[in-house]
Order: C-alpha cells, then structure tokens, then sequence
C-alpha cells in the first residue's frame, strides 16, 4: 500500500487509533534489550502459550522500555472501557494469576503498581480517557502518575516507548506517526521548518549542544550536491543508553524526524549509523526501514510530492571514536574512524566533501513533535538556554535506575533523589558523572543545580548524551578519574599527538596514585596534561579528555592527597592500598568465604574462625560479598 | 577451533561480496558480514575483499585492525562480551572480569583452548540499569555475581556437552 497523500494517511490513522483503543485487550510487554535481559521474553511466551491454551482474546505485543528498568520485567494492560493497569517484576508463575484476573475484568493486585486514567497523544495535545478510570480501581492500586519515579517526568523523546509495538508501523501511525513529514512535506516550504526548529531553540542531544535550526540553515545554504543528512546512533558515552531504548521502542520517529529534516536542507539520501553492540535497535530499524518504504512513506515522490528520500543503515565496527562526526563519516565512507581538524564544518564539507547534516537519535526523534506542536510549545519547556526535555540514563548507586525525561533546569537533587530515590542501603552520595568521558564529577553541594547545557558546562561537567551516573561513599574518585582515562586511551585512535600521549601518561600517573606510587607533583603534572590536551588535540575526544581528572582533582582534591601522602583510599576501592581481613568474634566458620575465593587464600576449619593469607590475598572482595555474618572487614 | 575450509570461505565471500556494491565505500559493511560468517577474517579473504573492492590490501588490513568488531584469530564458538562501562565499573565490572580470566584461563581477547568461549571488554552494552552486565553471544545477562557468573559458565558448557 502507498500513502499518496495526508488524507490517506489520516484514514490509516483513524482505524489504527480504533484498533489501538477498543478492539481488544491489550496485553503490552516491555521488550526491550533491558527487558529481555530481566526475562520479558520468558514472560511472552507464557502469557502467549497460556491465553492460546486458554483460547483467550487477547493481543499480546512487545513494546519497547517506559524506563522504569528497576522494575522489570513490566506489563502494562489496557481491558476495553477500563483504565490501563501497569505491573511491574512479575516472573513466570504470574502468569496465571495475572490472566485470569484479566479475564475476570479484575486487576492481578499482587503485582499491579499503578494504573493510568488515559492513553497519552502527545502529538495531538489530547489523551483520551480508556474509559471510566474507577471501574476497575477497588483495590489499594495507586495512580502510576502519583509515583515518585514518574511525577516529574514529561515524556516527548519517549512518547511511544511502551505504548506502541515497535515492530507495527500502523501502530506509530495510529499514535500520530509520519502526520508530521506529511504536514512539513505538504504545507511548508523548507525556510519556513528550518524557522520553526529554530525558533523552538531545540539543540543537539548528542553532546555538545549546537542549535540545531542553525546547524540545518548552514547545511540548506552550503554549496554542493548531493547533500545528507545522517543519523548518529553511535551511543558511545558508557552510562548512556537513550538512544538505544528509543530505537528500540520506537524507530520510526527517527526515520520521521529525518524525512523532514532531509526536505528541509535538500538532501535525498540519508544514513542511519548504529552502533554493533546493539543488535536488536538494527533489527528494529531495519524492520521499520522496510515498512516505510513499503508505504510509500521512503523512495520517491513521497505524499505526492515529488520529493525523494531514501534511508540506510550503516553498522559501526566498535570505535568511541567514530560518535565524533568527521570520524563517523570517514568510516561511512568506509575508511578508518579518524577525525580530521574541523577549519570546514561538515555541515559544509562533509560525508564524500559534500554538505551532511549530522543529528543524533534524541534530536531526530525530538523533530516531528516540534513540527506537529509548534515551536512555541516546545519553547514553553526547559529554560532559557535549554529548550525541550532531555533524557537521562540515572544508573549507578541509586535505588531507581532507568531512564527518565524531565523538562530541562529541573534540580540534580530531583532527578537523583525524588525520581531516583536517593542511594541504596543508606550510605552517603558522593558525586554524580554527567557527560560520558568528556564529562565531570559533580560533588553533592552542587546537586541543587538546575540540569540545563549552561550550568553544567560551567562547573566543568557537560550535558553529554545523557549519562547519570551515582557514586556513594564506596566510590574511588581517583579510580574513576583512572577508568576515564584507561577508557579514553584505548579509544584515542592515534592521530594526534597531544591525545595519543597524553591520555597515556595521565593514565600512567593515575595508576600510579592508585598503587601507592604518588607523589605530590603528580596533581600538577595532571594539570600541566591537561592543558597541552584542551589545547592541542585534534578532536573533542582528546580535547575534553582532561574533564574526568580536572573536576575530581576541583572537587576531591583530599582524595587524591590521601593516596599520595597517606597511602589510603577512603573508599577502600583501590586495592594496593587496602587489605581484607576476618573479624574472629564474627566469623562462624562456615566456609563460604574460603569456596568463594578465587586464589585459595583463605583457610580454617570448619565451625573455626577462618584467616586470609595477605600474600595470596588479591583484594578482590568476593570474600566479603560471600560473608553473610559481616565477619569480613577492609581496610 | 577448525579453520574454516576454503572452499566454504569462498562460498560465503562471494554471498557477502553480492549484498554490496563493488566500491571501496563497502569495504566496512562487507567485513562485518564476512566477520559474523566466518567469525573471523583470514588473510585470503581480506586480499579478496581487497581486490574485489579495489582497496589497496594495506587499507583493508588497516580497517580490520582499527575497529575491534573484526578479528584476524578465530574466535570461540561463545563471544563474552564483558561490559566496561561506568555503571557497570562502579558496581564491580573489574572484578567479574578478574573471575572470569581465572574461570576460562584466558585473558581478555582470548579464546579457550577447547574454542568454546572469546573473552572480549566491550565498551558499554547499554544495559547499564542491569549492571555489571555481560553480553554471551546476543543474551544480555545483569545483575551478574560471581555465583550468577559460574552458573551461567556451566549452561553454555553443558550446552556444548
């Protein structure tokens, strides 16, 4: 079937938002990879072996991830005329239970956490109510809204995600998908969009921020053709993974997102580059590539337009490197991921020489609903500077980990301890990573900041994609300043000198401190490092590199001295400075420490107090781990 | 691990050659197909890629050794991709990679002697709300402790028995 026009679309819209809302009931399952990896799949199946044995009239669907991972694996259930009832880490012999209580038209109690009143059309400003919302509610269900870890958030980036099949283009569709690439294609010229996302003041969600109307008038107005525009879905930052889950929940908004961006610089070929470590976004995208075109919605004379696009996926080979965009391009066109000098921008100069305009996944993603709602409206979120919502992986030390969009400039603190619930077991938070390796630490006073592009970069951190990681008490500053670098080392690609090196030697100097090898002049040295690095290297990798040391060296100086002057980690994490010990009052002889062991370090008899050999000990803690008597003491 | 026969080789070179066209611009997509293929990439069927593109064979060898999805050494029939990201290092990746160097006797890039398994750190899987987290092949598992870690080790053993 082709879509010719935005009256045949609308015509799809309206029986898929029918099947979407009163056909059946709908049994959604949270299938994305974090699911899968929490059991989602074993549910699926038998929940689908069970209303099959059952000859139950049902559709049960995977959906992609709502971000709620600490409470996976999740079902969400929509009975016809009731409200939806969202449940939360059912296993297996729920399945019984959780069916015939649907069947009944009642609510499974032992699992359910919430229910919602209303399907959200964000791209319509219009919920519509599943029916009356008290019906099936008699029990102690609390409302999903109400919840903590969803109150604050406004989901635009991650509309669909949980509400739709991300294998069904009919169900996007029903959700208001490709209504806004009609709408550009069809009523607006090219000027006039590239006004609106400026004017909406929606900038790059992949890192570095840059206004992205401005990014598309610059690629409009360069010279040459052809011209591209690319996907960055090279999620690169460790501790970020947005753009995963939105691929993998809902891939055509990207696709939309590019169409329209695509019309409005005047490009007719586009480039999806996917990282290879996620095999399931490929296999969604790819899915959801060959549906669009089959709807006509890529290839030619698109909505009877006479514009062409087409779309391709092009799987990275596992360089950090390539998420920068002259690095990303040199390996679209086949070549090793090397950055080059940036004297011509690639908006300009390019993929091939030619113009090409890069965006990351958010970004995209972020385009129809700017489009459908109008920029005064993505405006209104955010703050001055920072427009929109922004999602953020909160992962680490903390109670809820998922990922979250809030409306830009709301607090750290909220994020990490309302929607997060603060930091497991009641230890102390001591710092939280934004930016991937080209970000910071930031210390807990800082947590009252608002969370926008300005305030971050100010205290040396940045926005980067999204990653929010939570360091408590039992967190090494140094060792993590240490990670960055082994990280950013082995993923400098060896152009330039400044990051070749100087990645090397801060590395070298931070194990140093690590092992007890410290010595005073080694934090100015860091410092001296980091300089020549901010300065000198070719690409933001090298030139940012600096950013895990600086700002742990800003905030944990006392740290750092400790190692040096004392020979002690606070943490007790940095193991040439540490040793395990058995506490003889505590220890019952049970011998769990000694089979867990892994160099036989440990010895006694059974029903005796144990003893570690500290020359054999290799510090690596699964001794303590092992311990349920707390008989296992570090120092 | 048996090295992969020639004429199979062959056979899949010239299927994976077929999906693209014969450009240099290729050259990336047509080492990872031969890559999940073959499991690796022997030194004929780089200089093949490299005629049949017409890239010079030092570009080709420069690709394969740039990017850490290909390898020039068979790999196991198990990838383990042990995640090395922030979340999962603050939560104890490092040392779920100590164990499993000791359990498999290899070390990280290494295959077991029995070619059952490759240990590789991966940069972040993107599971990080299920950290520390490894990738066996494409099952992600989470939440992983030593005692999870050894059971998981005996399943795939025993799925080889």
């Amino acid at each position: 079937m082709n879509i010719r026009t935005p009256d045949e679309l609308a015509k799809l819209r309206t029986t898929g938002r029918e099947a979407l809302l009163t056909a059946h009931t709908r049994v959604m399952v949270g299938m994305a990879t974090c699911g899968l990896a929490s059991g989602a799949q074993k549910l699926y199946d038998a929940l689908q072996a069970q209303a099959t044995a059952q000859e139950l009239d049902l559709s049960i669907l995977p959906t992609g991830c709502r971000g709620a991972c600490y409470l996976e694996p999740l079902v969400d259930i929509v009975l016809p005329g009731q409200a939806r009832v969202t449940y939360a880490r059912l296993a297996a012999d729920d399945v019984a239970g959780l069916l015939a209580a649907t069947t009944a038209g009642g609510v499974y109690a032992e699992r359910a956490i919430g229910w919602s009143p209303a399907e959200p059309f964000l791209l319509d400003d219009a919920d519509v109510p599943y029916g009356s919302a008290e019906s099936a509610m008699t029990g102690a269900t609390p409302s999903l809204a109400s919840l903590p870890f969803f109150r604050n958030q406004l989901p635009i980036a991650m509309r669909n995600c949980g509400f739709i099949d991300p294998t069904s283009i009919d169900e996007y569709i029903a959700k208001g998908g490709y209504a806004a690439a009609a709408k550009a294609l069809t009523t607006m010229e090219p000027e006039r969009i590239i006004a609106e996302i400026k004017a909406s003041g929606l900038r790059g969600r992949g890192g570095g921020g840059f206004p992205t109307g401005r990014k598309w008038e610059t690629a409009r107005k360069a010279h040459g053709e052809p011209r591209y525009v690319i996907c960055n879905a090279d999620e690169g930052d460790p501790g970020a993974y947005m753009d995963r889950s939105i691929i993998e929940g809902d891939p055509h908004s990207i696709i939309e997102g590019m169409i329209i961006g695509a019309y409005a610089i005047g490009a007719h070929q586009g480039y999806l580059y996917v990282r290879e470590e996620y095999p399931l976004a490929v296999e969604r995208l790819r899915l959801a590539l060959r549906q669009a075109a089959a709807y006509g919605l890529l290839g030619t004379d698109l909505f009877g337009t006479g514009f062409d696009f087409t779309l391709q996926i092009n799987r990275g080979a596992g360089a950090f490197v390539c998420g920068e965009s002259t690095a990303l391009m040199a390996s679209l066109e086949g070549r090793v991921g090397e950055p080059r000098a940036k004297y011509i921008h690639t908006v300009e100069s390019g993929l091939w020489g030619k113009p090409s305009c890069l965006n990351n996944v958010e970004t995209w993603n972020n385009v129809p609903a700017i489009i459908q709602r109008g920029a005064d409206w993505f405006a209104g979120i955010g703050t001055e500077g920072s427009k929109g919502t922004k999602v953020f992986s909160l992962v680490g030390k903390v109670n809820n980990v998922g990922l979250v969009e809030v409306p830009m400039g709301i607090t750290l603190r909220q994020v990490i301890e309302d929607i997060g619930g603060g930091v497991p077991d009641g230890k102390k938070l001591k710092a939280v990573q934004t930016g991937g390796p080209s970000g910071g630490c930031i210390p807990e006073e800082h947590l009252d900041l608002p969370v926008d592009y300005e305030s971050l970069s100010r205290i040396g951190s940045m926005m980067g994609s999204g990653g929010m990681i939570v360091m408590d008490e039992s967190t090494c500053m140094v060792d993590v300043a240490r990670y960055f670098l082994a990280f950013l080392k082995d993923e400098s690609c060896g152009k330039c000198v400044p990051c070749r090196e100087g990645t090397a030697r801060m590395l070298d100097v931070l194990t140093g401190i690590c092992e007890g090898r410290g010595q005073l002049g080694d934090l100015d040295l860091l410092r001296d490092l980091a300089a020549v690095m901010t300065d000198g290297a070719l690409c933001a990798l090298g030139t940012s590199a600096a950013n895990p040391v600086l700002t742990t060296l800003a905030h944990f100086a006392d740290e750092y001295r400790a190692h040096i002057e004392e020979h002690r980690c606070p943490a007790k994490v940095c193991r040439a400075l540490i040793t395990y010990t058995v506490l003889p009052d505590q220890c019952t002889g049970c011998g769990a420490c000694a089979r867990a062991c892994p160099s036989q370090a440990i010895t006694g008899k059974a029903k005796e107090a144990h003893v570690i050999d500290p020359g054999a000990c290799t510090r690596c803690g699964l001794c303590m781990e092992s311990c349920r008597f707390a008989a296992i003491e570090v120092r | 691990m048996t090295p992969v026969t020639e004429r199979a080789s062959d056979a899949a070179v010239d299927e994976v050659l077929g999906r693209y066209p014969a450009q240099p611009s290729s050259l990336i997509s047509v080492l990872e197909d031969l890559q999940e293929e073959l499991h690796y990439l022997p030194e004929a069927v780089l200089n093949r890629v490299a005629a049949e593109l017409q890239v010079p064979r030092a570009q080709v060898y420069h690709v394969a050794t740039f990017y850490k999805g290909f390898s020039l050494q068979p790999r196991g029939k198990h990838i383990i991709n042990i995640c090395t990201g922030t979340a999962c290092h603050v939560k104890g990746s490092g040392r779920l990679a100590e164990l499993l160097e000791q359990e498999l006797h290899i070390a990280d890039g290494e295959t077991t002697s029995d070619g059952l398994f490759t240990l590789q750190s991966v940069r972040c899987l993107g599971c990080c709300s299920l950290a520390p987290a490894i990738m066996i092949d494409r099952e992600v598992h989470g939440g992983v402790t030593a005692t999870a870690l050894r059971r998981i080790l005996k399943q795939y053993r025993k799925g080889e028995a």
